[in-house]
C-alpha cells in the first residue's frame, strides 16, 4: 500500500493553516506490522465475504487507513487490519453495532490513539486541528456558551475583536445568536449539542469527526440537528464541502447525512459499504421519497448480514 | 414566593434558636439551678460583656492561629494533590503517611509534637494544620481526578500547553470539590486550634479561647467559662458561613451543588 498520496485541499481554505499535504501529518506514518493474533482477527468460515477491505475508487483521499490494526492493552482487538480511503469534501457514516471499533477509527483519525500497525495519512498540514464533536457535548460547565465556544480560539493565543466575530457568525450558524451569554445548565440537550457544533465550527475546520453526536437526542431535535450539520459541512451557497466522518449507529441519519455509509462490524472490521448518490442540499423531502427508504433497507441488510458474520460462532 | 421562602430560610432557625435559649432561661430561674452547674443565657452575656477586653484578645489569639493553621493546610493540601495527580507513585508513597496522621486522634499527638516543637504556639499551629490538610488533599486530589474525558480529549486536540489546561481545565473542574474540603477544613481547623491549646495546656497572656476555658474551670468560674465558649461557636459559625459564602460565591452560577440553595 505504497501508493497512498496526500492531495492539496483545495476550497476555501485561504489561510486556515492548510498547507501542501506533503508536509507534517499529510505524509504518511508507518507502524510496525506485527503478527496478527490468532482467533481474533479470523476471516475464515461465513464472515469471509466481508473481511475484504472496501475502498472508495476516488483518487483524491483526504484521509486513509491502510491495513490499520489498533490492540488495545489486554489484547483486545478493537480493530482488526482496517483500510479506508475518504476523499477530499466526502461526507462518510460509520456505522455498526456498539464495540465494532468506529470510536477507535474516529479518534485515530483526530490523532486522539495510535494505531498498534498499519498506515493513516490525513491530507492535512501539521497545525490544521480537526473539528471533533463528541457524544455528549462536553461543554466547560463553568463558563457561558461564548466562552466555550471561542476556547479552541483562546487556547491558540488569539484575542479582541476577530474571535468575537467569529464567535457570533458560529453560533449564528447553528441558532444560538440569542443564547452567547447562557450558562451550560440552561440548555437543553439539543442547544448544548449545537454549542458543541459552533464550537467545532469557529476554526472552520476542513475535518469533521463527529463521535455519536446526536444520540441522545430525541427524534425530532435529532433531524434539526442533521440538517444544521448539514449546512455546515456541506454548505449550500457555494463553499467547500469539507471532510466529514461521522459515527453513528442509526441507519437513517447514516443516509441522510451521508454520500457513504460504511459498515463494520465486531470486532473492529469494515464489512460492507452502500453509497448514497442523492445530492446535497437534501431536507427533509428526502427522508420520505423511495429512494431513502430503498436505501434505509439495503443499509439495514447489510448490518444485519454484519452482526450475523460478526456473532461468536 | 421570594420573601416567604426568605422568612422561611432565616425566620425559621432564628425562632427555634429563641425558643431554645428561653427555655434554657426559664428553666434556670425555675428550677433555681446554681451558676457553677448552669449558668442562664443573660448572665453568660453579662459575664461576656464584662469580661470582653480580656476574652477578645484570646478570641484573636484563637481565629488568627486558626486561619493560619487553615491557609498552611490549603496551601499543602493543593500542592501535595497537585503531585499525586501527576504521580501515581508519589502517592503510593505517600498516602500511608496522610492517612496514618489523619486517622490518628489528634489529642494523642498533641503531647508528642508539644515535646518535639518545644513551643505551644508551634504545638498549636501544627495540630491545627494537621486536621485541617487530609479534607483539603483528599478532596482537590479527587476534583483533579474527575476531568471530563472528553474535555482533556479536546485540549489535547488543541495543542492546549501544560498551564493553559492548569488554568483552563483542571483548576475550573477541580474547584467544587475543593471548596467542599475547605469547607471541611474550616471546621476541623478549630477543632485542631482548641486540641493543642488544651495539650499544649499554656496559660498566662498569649493563649486563646481553650486555655481560658481550662482556665476557667479550674477555677469554677462557670459563667466565664460558658462565655468563652460562645465565642468559640461564634468562631465555628462564622467559618462555616465564611466558607459556604465563599462557595457560592464562586460556583453559584454553574454547579449543581449551590443550584437553588
Amino acid at each position: 500500500m505504497s501508493g497512498v498520496k496526500s492531495e492539496r485541499l483545495s476550497g476555501a481554505c485561504g489561510a486556515s493553516g492548510i498547507t501542501d499535504g506533503a508536509t507534517g501529518l499529510g505524509a504518511p506514518f508507518r507502524f510496525r506490522r506485527v503478527e496478527p493474533l490468532r482467533g481474533l482477527g479470523d476471516r475464515a468460515g461465513s464472515g469471509a465475504r466481508y473481511s475484504q477491505p472496501v475502498s472508495s475508487p476516488t483518487a483524491s483521499a483526504a484521509l486513509s487507513l491502510s491495513q490499520v490494526r489498533r490492540v488495545y492493552p489486554g489484547s483486545r482487538l478493537a480493530l482488526a487490519d482496517v483500510s479506508l480511503r475518504i476523499a477530499t469534501g466526502e461526507f462518510v457514516s460509520l456505522l455498526g453495532p456498539s464495540g465494532c471499533g468506529k470510536s477507535t477509527v474516529l479518534r485515530l483519525l483526530g490523532g486522539l490513539d495510535m494505531p498498534t500497525s498499519g498506515t493513516i495519512s490525513r491530507g492535512l498540514a501539521d497545525d490544521a486541528v480537526p473539528g471533533y464533536v463528541f457524544q455528549d457535548a462536553a461543554l466547560m460547565p463553568w463558563a457561558s456558551v461564548r466562552r466555550n465556544v471561542e476556547l479552541p480560539l483562546m487556547l491558540r493565543g488569539q484575542d479582541g475583536a476577530a474571535i468575537r466575530a467569529r464567535v457570533d457568525d458560529a453560533l449564528r450558524a447553528v441558532g444560538l445568536a440569542d443564547s452567547a451569554a447562557a450558562m451550560p445548565r440552561e440548555l437543553s440537550g439539543g442547544m448544548k449539542m449545537r454549542a458543541s457544533l459552533a464550537r467545532a465550527l469557529v476554526t472552520a475546520p476542513r475535518l469533521w469527526l463527529l463521535d455519536e453526536p446526536f444520540g441522545a437526542l430525541d427524534e425530532i431535535t435529532r433531524f434539526a440537528l442533521n440538517q444544521t450539520l448539514l449546512s455546515l459541512c456541506q454548505p449550500a451557497d457555494g463553499g467547500a464541502p469539507a471532510t466529514t466522518v461521522f459515527v453513528t449507529h442509526s441507519v437513517y441519519e447514516a443516509v441522510f447525512l451521508s454520500q457513504r455509509v460504511v459498515v463494520m462490524a465486531r470486532p473492529g472490521r469494515v464489512v460492507d459499504e452502500v453509497r448514497v448518490p442523492a445530492p446535497y442540499p437534501r431536507d427533509a423531502a428526502f427522508r420520505t421519497t423511495p429512494q431513502f427508504a430503498s436505501l434505509c433497507a439495503q443499509v439495514s441488510q447489510a448490518l444485519q448480514r454484519a452482526s450475523v458474520a460478526g456473532a461468536p460462532a | 414566593m421570594r420573601p416567604a421562602r426568605g422568612l422561611a430560610r432565616l425566620g425559621v432557625p432564628t425562632l427555634s434558636v429563641a425558643v431554645f435559649l428561653a427555655a434554657w432561661e426559664g428553666g434556670v430561674r425555675a428550677l433555681h439551678i446554681p451558676a457553677y452547674l448552669l449558668p442562664a443565657p443573660t448572665l453568660v452575656a453579662a459575664t461576656l460583656a464584662a469580661n470582653f477586653a480580656s476574652l477578645a484578645a484570646s478570641w484573636w489569639f484563637t481565629v488568627r492561629i486558626t486561619l493560619i493553621a487553615l491557609a498552611l493546610a490549603t496551601g499543602g493540601g493543593v500542592l501535595i494533590a497537585a503531585l499525586f495527580a501527576l504521580s501515581r507513585n508519589a502517592e503510593r508513597a505517600l498516602a500511608p503517611f496522610a492517612v496514618v496522621l489523619q486517622v490518628t486522634p489528634i489529642v494523642s499527638i498533641a503531647p508528642l509534637i508539644m515535646i518535639l516543637t518545644d513551643s505551644p504556639l508551634a504545638t498549636v499551629i501544627v495540630c491545627a494544620w494537621l486536621v485541617a490538610f487530609f479534607p483539603i488533599l483528599a478532596n482537590t486530589l479527587t476534583g483533579l481526578r474527575s476531568v471530563d474525558a472528553n474535555l482533556r480529549d479536546l485540549f489535547t486536540l488543541q495543542r492546549a500547553s501544560r498551564w493553559q489546561t492548569l488554568r483552563h481545565l483542571l483548576v475550573p473542574s477541580a474547584l467544587p470539590s475543593f471548596l467542599t474540603g475547605l469547607r471541611i477544613a474550616g471546621g476541623l481547623a478549630l477543632i485542631g486550634e482548641v486540641g493543642g491549646e488544651f495539650a499544649a495546656g499554656a496559660a498566662g497572656r498569649d493563649t486563646g479561647l481553650a486555655s481560658r476555658i481550662l482556665e476557667s474551670a479550674f477555677r469554677t468560674e462557670i459563667p466565664k467559662m460558658f462565655a468563652a465558649l460562645t465565642l468559640v461557636a461564634l468562631t465555628g459559625v462564622a467559618l462555616y458561613l465564611g466558607t459556604g459564602a465563599l462557595s457560592r460565591a464562586l460556583l453559584g452560577r454553574w454547579h449543581e451543588s449551590e443550584r437553588s440553595a
